[in-house]
């Protein structure tokens, strides 16, 4: 189902846009040699490593691969959750 | 000045190094500079009939390098231009047949008397590549506005920046227009935004490449040609000059060019 409003979405959309949405995830991967799977399973361990000192939402995390000039940089977007304090006495 | 050597290449085969390599050849020489074209394409011999000089060949590069010829023996001048030379390569003999360092020797002994030294590059990462960008003041990287051509020209570009012969430029090969207009071409904007490196130049595409490419006269030659001016563009670029880029938003077709007839004849 979510393929056919993929689809539906991606018609209206041009095709030297999509080629190069493309083109700048597969450069980011050429470029470092670092995979898509790869930074899945970085996404997870990074979540586990900082949920022992803070307490953070899983689900909200994101990893991203972005483009500088000729530099790929790793932008990592991490939101804390509030402390819950305990009204005192 | 001792000559400055520029090689001409692109990772993916097929987008125009050999066409561009004959035509800055021709557009320096043109512009009163004294150049040498070398084909680096060892096996794959073309660049002698795209600047139509298949006929005169007798020494070729592997003969300068295993000492059969001098080096002025393989030149070979082009009597349309004042100027303008070539080193043929072999084609009976594969690119293991030339060492980096061997293209080093032979710019070295070229320099001296020449403005330019064009080398044009095989395509793919191997060998011929290292051969051509070793002895590189300047490397010019061709590409055509489409994902493949791109992505190698990526790899090859990052490859020269490892080699520390970077950063090159790039020039952008047959873009068409009006696909560009409907969304259905990557812009020069769009490449250059992905490949990150500076543009020299940008090249439309052209039926009359390939005429004048039958005829061996490379189109630089042709005054009344865009893409002819395109590449002599780039040459004037090489030379140091400030030149703006061609706008290539003209309409071509027959509508768009009946149009621009009648507003000139306005005018």
């Amino acid at each position: 189902m979510s393929g056919f409003f993929d689809r539906l979405l991606s018609r209206d959309k041009k095709s030297a846009d999509q080629a190069k949405e493309r083109m700048k995830l597969v450069l980011i991967h050429d470029r470092t040699d670092f995979s898509h799977a790869s930074l899945e399973k970085l996404k997870d361990e990074l979540i586990g490593v900082i949920s022992r000192h803070v307490d953070i939402d899983p689900g909200a995390v994101r990893i991203d691969m972005t483009q500088d000039g000729r530099q790929q940089r790793l932008i990592a977007d991490i939101p804390l959750k509030a402390v819950r304090r305990r009204r005192l006495g | 000045m001792p000559a400055k050597v520029i090689t001409i290449t692109s990772g993916k085969g097929g987008v125009g190094k050999t066409t561009a390599t004959a035509n800055l050849g021709a557009a320096l020489a043109l512009q009163g500079k004294k150049v040498v074209c070398v084909d680096g394409d060892i096996g794959l011999r073309n660049l002698d009939v795209v600047l139509g000089l298949e006929n005169r060949i007798v020494y070729d590069l592997v003969d300068i390098v295993e000492g059969r010829c001098r080096l002025r023996q393989a030149m070979i001048r082009d009597k349309r231009l004042p100027e303008l030379y070539l080193i043929p390569s072999a084609q009976t003999r594969d690119k293991s047949a030339v060492s980096p360092s061997d293209m080093v020797r032979l710019c070295e002994e070229l320099r001296p008397e020449l403005d330019f030294i064009l080398i044009d590059s095989p395509a793919g990462i191997e060998r011929g590549f290292r051969n051509a960008i070793a002895p590189a003041d300047q490397i010019l990287v061709v590409t055509n506005p489409e994902v493949s051509a791109v992505r190698d020209a990526d790899r090859i570009i990052g490859i020269i920046e490892a080699e520390e012969k970077g950063p090159p430029r790039l020039i952008i090969n047959r873009i068409k227009p009006n696909m560009v207009k409907r969304g259905d071409m990557l812009s020069a904007d769009d490449v250059i935004e992905l490949l990150a490196i500076e543009l020299i130049g940008l090249i439309p595409e052209d039926e009359e490449v390939i005429t004048s490419t039958n005829r061996g006269t490379p189109i630089a030659m042709d005054n009344k040609s865009r893409s002819g001016q395109a590449f002599r563009n780039i040459a004037q670029r090489l030379n140091g000059h400030q030149i703006p880029f061609l706008s290539l938003d003209q309409d071509t077709s027959l509508f768009g060019r009946l149009g621009r007839i009648i507003r000139q004849g306005g005018n």
